[in-house]
């Protein structure tokens, strides 16, 4: 069983909102300081789906990342957690794209990787929550897919992905090879043990340039965008907060329920 | 290359009728139809759906496409897809509304790199550029932290746009239109994936995008147990209980119980925020809400900023005497 893991790295999502900040002249967001970056949430979710597979049908599982300034301790997380090989699509030509040119990347880059049953991405990104990567690639490769998943297994050539729906779930088969997105529902990343962490350390990633994957300039980065981006900004909050104080929390519980009351919320 | 014209919506269908999402979007469709001078349609999809035309036409569709067959009573990506790939060659809309629902966030960008063009998630404003008559897609990025306007220049311009983000018109039964009835012509064989079991897991009663009061806990709320109390406070109130995802990641509340970004998408009069610091995915999901109440024991917890009234305390002090206050009021 050959997996391929896409991920991301991102700001940290989990950086106090009062630390986002925007920079208007280049439509861009300043990374919060003195926080590291991480791999983006879902992917890790995509890693632990990956790592469960492999535990139960055996395989190699590559780990595939587009970006530039890509932290080695960052995107090596999925190699500590159990990943096998990690291959960076790292250079200014791949920066700057939508979901279309890192699509296109990221298919070239699994074409030259050769062998895959399953190609695992997270659902969206935290960053800019587009949501069609993963969808892109099986467009692309002319694969099927199945997204927004909690549950995967591999039994034999095809694979049974627990699908999320508005109020349940659906149990999808599908056969290999296949894509599919892994959601929040899935069972928690595990954490890298010691062992990982020192194995991943020692480990290379691979780089490869947009030349080593055949990829056409016109059609990578900011280059390749077919979104335009006109314009990123952060919508102006003005709710004023009334805060209820009290002598007690009693007191301020029932004040708060008579303010409700008096505004006819209650 | 052909003209693309023309506004075409995606309309999903719940129980043999329009689902709330695809009354909106026909809404939004409707006004940027006018914006462009031109005309909306409607796509309807499924099995045992052509009764559903009139009542696309009375929400604004000008002409409605109808592709009833037994293989796309649930929705499959390469049935839809292929579907709806035939539809939009054969009609050649300029824009294609669809909602921000599970089958709009796997159908919508399959279907625009099938078409080789961009498609833009989670819209929670369209609008027309005056100059170059594009359509602008204004969407939540960084969680809720930020907005982004993007647009693009090839066509069909796809968007699904976010539940309860934009109304729906007032239905109109004297509105005539023309129905369209196409074969789905779907060799089965072309289908790549199967339904093997499909489980409605909410518990009957209020669903929480339907609740008017929404009573929500968060991480600080602690274990299962204490989720308990919200939901008690949510019944007396008539109302429901939703919870930020953490407490859905530590299972102390089912999955389809969180509110936010990724989860489900409420407007209620109240939302009583408890123990809950108000990120940005979370705040994405419940921003629409009314009221929004805060109880917190941080006084800088994010969600303070949203909230119209807080109390900076701990929700173990607090709820147990404002549900029984509440319970005063009503009973």
């Amino acid at each position: 069983m050959n997996i391929i893991v896409c991920v991301k790295q991102v700001n940290d999502p989990e950086a106090p909102p009062s630390s986002f900040k925007i920079d208007p002249a280049a439509n861009k967001v300043i990374p919060p300081p003195g926080m590291p970056p991480v791999i983006n949430i879902f992917d890790e979710y995509a890693v632990e789906a990956a790592l469960r597979v492999k535990e139960k049908v055996g395989g190699k599982i590559t780990v595939l990342s587009l970006g530039i300034n890509l932290m080695r301790d960052v995107v090596k997380k999925p190699l500590a957690m159990g990943a096998d090989d990690l291959v960076l699509l790292e250079d200014p030509a791949f920066a700057d794209g939508d979901v279309w040119s890192t699509a296109y990347a990221l298919s070239l880059a699994i074409k030259k990787i050769g062998v895959y049953d399953l190609i695992l991405c997270g659902r969206q990104a935290a960053d800019w929550d587009a949501g069609q990567v993963g969808s892109g690639i099986a467009e692309i490769l002319g694969l099927p897919s199945v997204t927004i998943v909690r549950k995967l297994e591999v039994v034999g050539d095809k694979a049974l992905a627990e699908r999320v729906i508005a109020d349940g779930f659906e149990l999808i088969e599908v056969g290999l090879p296949a894509v599919v997105t892994l959601s929040n529902e899935h069972p928690t990343p595990r954490y890298p043990n010691v062992k990982g962490i020192m194995m991943a350390r020692r480990m290379e990633p691979i780089v490869w340039k947009p030349a080593d994957i055949g990829a056409e300039p016109a059609k990578i980065g900011a280059s390749g965008s077919r979104a335009k981006l006109m314009k990123l900004f952060q919508p102006v909050r003005d709710t004023k907060c009334e805060f209820i104080l009290g002598d007690t929390p009693e007191d301020a519980a029932d004040k708060l329920a008579v303010k409700l009351r008096e505004n006819k919320v209650l | 290359m052909s003209e693309h014209k023309g506004v075409m919506v995606f309309c999903e269908t719940t129980g043999g009728k329009l689902s709330p999402i695809a009354a909106e979007l026909l809404g939004a469709g409707r006004k940027l139809a006018a914006e462009i001078g031109q005309d909306l349609s409607a796509v309807v999809i499924g099995s045992g759906v052509a009764g559903i035309s009139q009542e696309a036409i009375a929400f604004g569709a000008n002409k409605v496409y109808i592709v009833d067959d037994p293989l796309l009573q649930y929705y499959l990506t390469d049935a839809y897809l292929t579907v709806m790939e035939n539809i939009l060659n054969q009609a050649a809309p300029s824009i294609v509304l669809l909602g921000q629902t599970e089958i709009g966030r796997d159908l919508a960008p399959r279907l625009a790199f099938r078409f080789n063009t961009a498609a833009t998630l989670d819209c929670v404003a369209l609008a027309i550029d005056p100059v170059t008559k594009r359509l602008l897609q204004t969407k939540p990025v960084y969680g809720g932290n930020a907005q982004v306007i993007q647009y693009c220049e090839s066509d069909p311009q796809i968007a699904t746009v976010r539940s309860k983000a934009m109304p729906a018109m007032a239905k109109d039964n004297t509105r005539k239109g023309e129905v369209i009835t196409i074969s789905a012509g779907l060799d089965p064989a072309s289908i790549r994936t199967r339904i093997l079991d499909r489980k409605i897991e909410i518990s009957a009663g209020l669903k929480l995008e339907d609740a008017r009061v929404v009573v929500s806990g968060g991480r600080g709320i602690g274990n299962a147990e204490g989720f308990k109390q919200l939901e008690e406070l949510a019944r007396l109130l008539k109302g429901a209980f939703g919870a930020s995802r953490p407490p859905c990641d530590n299972k102390w509340v089912s999955d389809n119980l969180q509110v936010g970004l990724t989860g489900k998408i409420v407007s209620p009069d109240l939302y009583i925020a408890v123990a809950l610091s108000g990120s940005s995915q979370h705040l994405s999901g419940c921003s629409g809400s009314r009221v929004i109440v805060a109880i917190n024991k941080d006084a800088e917890a994010n969600i303070f900023k949203v909230a119209h009234y807080g109390i900076v305390a701990d929700w173990k002090k607090i709820l147990p005497a404002f549900t029984a206050k509440v319970k005063d009021m009503v009973g």
